[in-house]
């Protein structure tokens, strides 16, 4: 009787409200590859069909040529590399300040990039625009590839401070005794300890220039040059909508976000768990 | 004094002035070290945001330059005492931040609580909750548009097959609708984030804490609003603030499933900011919203700021 009731107690506190927000989570991933693999025809059919009764890959070839989803993926990864490349550089170095100097200014700066997270997003889009256009920018990777930049530098470099802390600062001094110069002990000691934190690092800023909208909108007015964001939204504002298509070109759009999540998750979870408690 | 002696303390002396250029030069390191993250901010970050303040007290209209030039507060009185949209947007902002931040505490927490419980598959079951925190805004609109969708959206389906309504509803088209419609896919989205800051949290509560409460008899009930709430009230209170200013300043779904529409009923100040940026040209009128938009936001996090410190004492 008791374990009765133990197990109908853990159905009732555990799977079932887990199942129902699962579903929730996982319900819309799953109509919109439904919707990607099915006919274009059978998409509005009735009834609807809740798994393709004629699968198909045509809504991804008509996405990925005709609508010009490899440009916007290739955009994409252009920004996306280009911005992770200098944001790493720029959070490892100021990063290493915070946690191994002690230095005057240090409270400053860390207020500064504090200040940063309360700038709206939506103030920056006037002035960027004129800040790019008359650097002659405008649909240019470099300008989103900088403002990204400058966007992520500050809670990066929170992070990667956290992570380097987690260094102990004895192993490098003696790497030192035993003969290293600074830059040894920083590439064979501390560098491989921090690799999982620089790739977690990375995963994040990958995520968020692959996902930016308004600002890429802002700053890009020509079709051959937006980014994935800019290209669904394009898609989705036409008069008279490709679903098929749309739903192939929102998969594309999504493998690469996840299957980086996925690889980054538990890092990425303590380390924003650490950055906000503290 | 000997020559010898003299020769000693000067090399000891010169020593220390070697000393003395070693931790001069490092001390140098640090701010070599910040240096580039520094120019970056400052150039991309802080001084768009001063361009703002002052295209505030310009007239600034790319289509009309004709007129370019000093306004004083004309922008802001305009946005007070003419502006037919402000209080709307304004009105709507709150709705906006209350009912999403709210609820995503809410489920957020229930999330967190049911994940943190030990079962089979955890970190798998933990990976595919968090998946729509990598989900872009525009992205969660196209997956939310083809399920709201009235010709093939499997919500009316849904709900027509449980007979709660009786005709498929373009429920993004509807004044009484969009709204909720809106915020059940933004929910979708945010759930994540508070479920993965308020797990963090969680499990760094001792075990001996829920004990001690077990021994005197707390029910599973009591034990959350007397061990886990208290324990997670940083958190909380941290991760809300943040949130908040970051759903008044989310328009990534309210632009893609809705435009603001229909009849502005989805038009947060945000989303009117960010359409008059991206359609309009009058960029001056735009920077006064956003400096009062700014405002909204500077006053808030001063006073949560204030309130929680205040609590805790």
């Amino acid at each position: 009787m008791f374990t009765v009731n133990k197990k109908v107690d853990k159905i009732l506190t555990l799977y079932l409200p887990l199942t129902m927000l699962l579903s929730f989570t996982i319900f819309p991933i799953y109509w919109t590859l439904n919707t990607a693999f099915k006919p274009e025809g059978d998409i509005v059919k009735r009834p609807l069909q809740y798994m393709p009764v004629n699968p198909t890959t045509e809504n991804f070839v008509a996405a990925w040529t005709n609508v010009g989803f490899a440009t916007f993926f290739k955009n994409s990864l252009i920004v996306g590399v280009f911005t992770v490349i200098a944001v790493l550089i720029c959070s490892t170095l100021s990063g290493y300040a915070l946690s191994r100097y002690q230095f005057k200014g240090k409270r400053s700066f860390m207020l500064m990039l504090l200040c940063t997270q309360f700038i709206p997003r939506a103030m920056m889009i006037i002035p960027l625009f004129v800040i790019f256009k008359n650097l002659g920018l405008i649909s240019n990777p470099l300008s989103l590839i900088i403002t990204y930049t400058a966007i992520e530098i500050p809670f990066t470099t929170i992070l990667m401070s956290g992570f380097i802390s987690n260094v102990p600062k004895e192993l490098e001094e003696a790497a030192m005794i035993d003969g290293c110069t600074k830059l040894q002990s920083l590439r064979h000691v501390v560098f491989p300890l921090l690799l999982p934190g620089i790739v977690a690092t990375g995963v994040f800023t990958f995520i968020y220039t692959w996902n930016e909208f308004l600002i890429a909108l802002m700053l890009t007015n020509q079709q051959s040059k937006f980014t994935l964001p800019v290209g669904l939204s394009t898609m989705m504002g036409e008069f008279s909508i490709n679903y098929g298509a749309l739903a192939a070109g929102s998969v594309i759009a999504l493998i690469p976000a996840v299957i980086l999540f996925a690889y980054a998750q538990k890092h990425l979870v303590n380390g924003m768990g650490g950055a906000v408690k503290g | 004094m000997s020559l010898s002696q003299g020769v000693t303390e000067t090399a000891i002396n010169s020593k220390k002035t070697v000393n003395r250029k070693k931790i001069k030069k490092d001390k140098w390191v640090p701010y070599l070290f910040i240096l580039p993250s520094f120019l970056i901010i400052l150039g991309f970050l802080f001084y768009p945001i001063a361009t703002v303040f002052y295209y505030s007290v310009q007239h600034y209209d790319v289509s009309a330059p004709y007129y370019n030039g000093f306004a004083g507060l004309e922008n802001f009185k305009e946005i007070f005492t003419t502006d037919k949209m402000f209080i709307p947007s304004l009105i709507n902002s709150l709705k906006w931040v209350v009912s999403e931040v709210g609820l995503q505490l809410v489920f957020g927490m229930i999330l967190a609580l049911l994940l943190n419980q030990t079962f089979k598959f955890r970190g798998l079951v933990r990976a595919a909750a968090f998946i729509p925190w990598a989900v872009s805004g525009v992205l969660a609109s196209t997956m939310w548009s083809l399920m709201f969708n009235e010709h093939m959206g499997v919500l009316n389906d849904l709900l027509m097959k449980m007979g709660i309504i009786n005709e498929p509803q373009a429920f993004l088209a509807n004044t009484s609708t969009a709204f909720t419609a809106v915020i059940i896919a933004e929910l979708w989205r945010g759930i994540p984030f508070f479920a993965i800051t308020l797990l963090a949290s969680l499990s760094s509560i001792p075990d001996e804490l829920y004990e001690a409460a077990r021994v005197d008899g707390a029910s599973r009930w009591k034990s959350f609003i007397f061990v886990t709430l208290p324990q997670l009230k940083n958190t909380i209170v941290l991760t809300t603030l943040l949130r908040v200013v970051w759903e008044f300043n989310n328009v990534d779904l309210l632009f893609n499933l809705t435009g603001g529409g229909p009849a502005h009923s989805t038009t947060t100040l945000t989303m009117y900011i960010a359409d008059l940026a991206v359609h309009g040209s009058n960029f001056g009128y735009g920077s006064a919203l956003t400096v009062v938009s700014f405002g909204i936001l500077l006053v808030f996090a001063i006073l949560y700021l204030k309130l929680s410190r205040y609590e805790k004492e």
